[in-house]
């Protein structure tokens, strides 16, 4: 009898585990959604404290979008968003040498008004908010004199490359003003 | 002739046993990739494209908002609402909800970041109402969540 046993030693069908496998691994394949929480950071302003800050008109560049989602930048209308960026650019740079009166001071001192109205599509509206941060990303870049795609690429990890990435900050920081909508 | 018998003596025959195994491998990988979605949405939620997008970093710090036109038009109308958890909520909740959230985060409370998924049809008018919410609320860390968007210029 003992012998008998040990000859047909208890083994387990193991063929139909990789079928099993296969169907646990198919249910997970199609029910994941790999989280992908990406998105366009801002920093809201503080709460409203009844400080006038004094900003010269010159300063300020005011983009308006209206229910219609139509941009009017410096009282001019712009019908895509990289003229915009254009003008923004030029704007805030100002050719680096300050010349024209119609720009701003310096970088540091330009400031980007952006109005919307109640009825502006969220749609436009994110677009706006990501082109003037494109914008910002490409003056940075030139700032360093490194192509876009290595200043979207610098690692705020690495201390070499965060110093590069507060340098450029600190030279055109990003001053956009996201005014409280109103009816346009 | 011989050489041919030969050949068709060889075994073709794959050796499957370690199949289960890379099949088990790729099976946890993919479960432990797996986030299921905590609330179930009761608003539409199409998120809008970008390009310049950064990562919310901390998970545990991350809060979110759902904001879009009810799915459940004949319960909740089709007027845009606010989504925090499983309900839905009106403006003025916003503040109730991020000092619970903020509650919940203890020490940290104030590094909290919002992440608002938003409707690419919502307006504005909606979400700047949610934006003097949280300002009220001094949550002030906000990303407006979207997709990636390839620029060809």
């Amino acid at each position: 009898m003992l012998k008998k046993k040990q000859k047909d030693a208890p083994e387990i069908n193991g063929g139909a585990m990789a079928d099993i496998a296969f169907l646990l691994l198919i249910f997970f394949l199609v029910a994941t959604t790999i989280a992908s929480d990406k998105g366009v950071t801002v920093m809201l302003p503080p709460k409203a404290e009844q400080t006038d800050v004094k900003v010269k008109t010159r300063n300020v560049f005011n983009i308006i979008v209206n229910s219609q989602d139509m941009i009017l930048a410096q009282e001019e209308q712009v019908n895509d968003l990289s003229e915009m960026r254009k003008k923004v650019k030029e704007f805030v740079l100002n050719d680096w040498t300050k010349k024209d009166p119609k720009s701003s001071e310096s970088p540091q001192k330009a400031i980007i008004s952006l109005k919307t109205d109640r009825g502006t599509s969220y749609d436009m509206y994110i677009s706006v908010v990501d082109e003037l941060k494109l914008a910002y990303s490409e003056m940075r870049a030139q700032y360093l004199k490194i192509p876009l795609e290595d200043y979207q690429n610098l690692d705020k990890d690495n201390p070499a490359q965060k110093e590069k990435l507060d340098d450029a900050k600190k030279a055109i920081p990003y001053k956009v003003s996201d005014a409280e909508p109103s009816e346009i | 002739m011989a050489t041919f018998k030969k050949k068709t003596k060889t075994k073709q025959d794959i050796p499957t046993s370690a199949l289960p195994d890379i099949i088990f491998m790729l099976l946890f990988f993919f479960m432990i990739a797996t986030t299921f979605r905590e609330s179930e949405l009761l608003v539409k939620n199409s998120l809008p494209q970008a390009s310049e997008l950064t990562k919310l970093e901390k998970k545990s710090l991350v809060s979110y908002i759902y904001i879009g036109e009810p799915t459940d038009r004949k319960k909740f109308g089709t007027e845009a609402r606010i989504q925090v958890n499983d309900v839905l909520i009106d403006p003025d909740q916003i503040v109730q909800h991020v000092i619970t959230e903020k509650d919940k985060l203890g020490e940290d409370g104030d590094k909290i970041t919002m992440s608002l998924k938003i409707d690419r049809e919502a307006k504005m008018g909606i979400i700047s109402d949610v934006r003097q919410q949280l300002r009220e609320a001094n949550a002030l860390k906000v990303n407006y969540a979207a997709n990636k968007k390839l620029r060809l210029d």
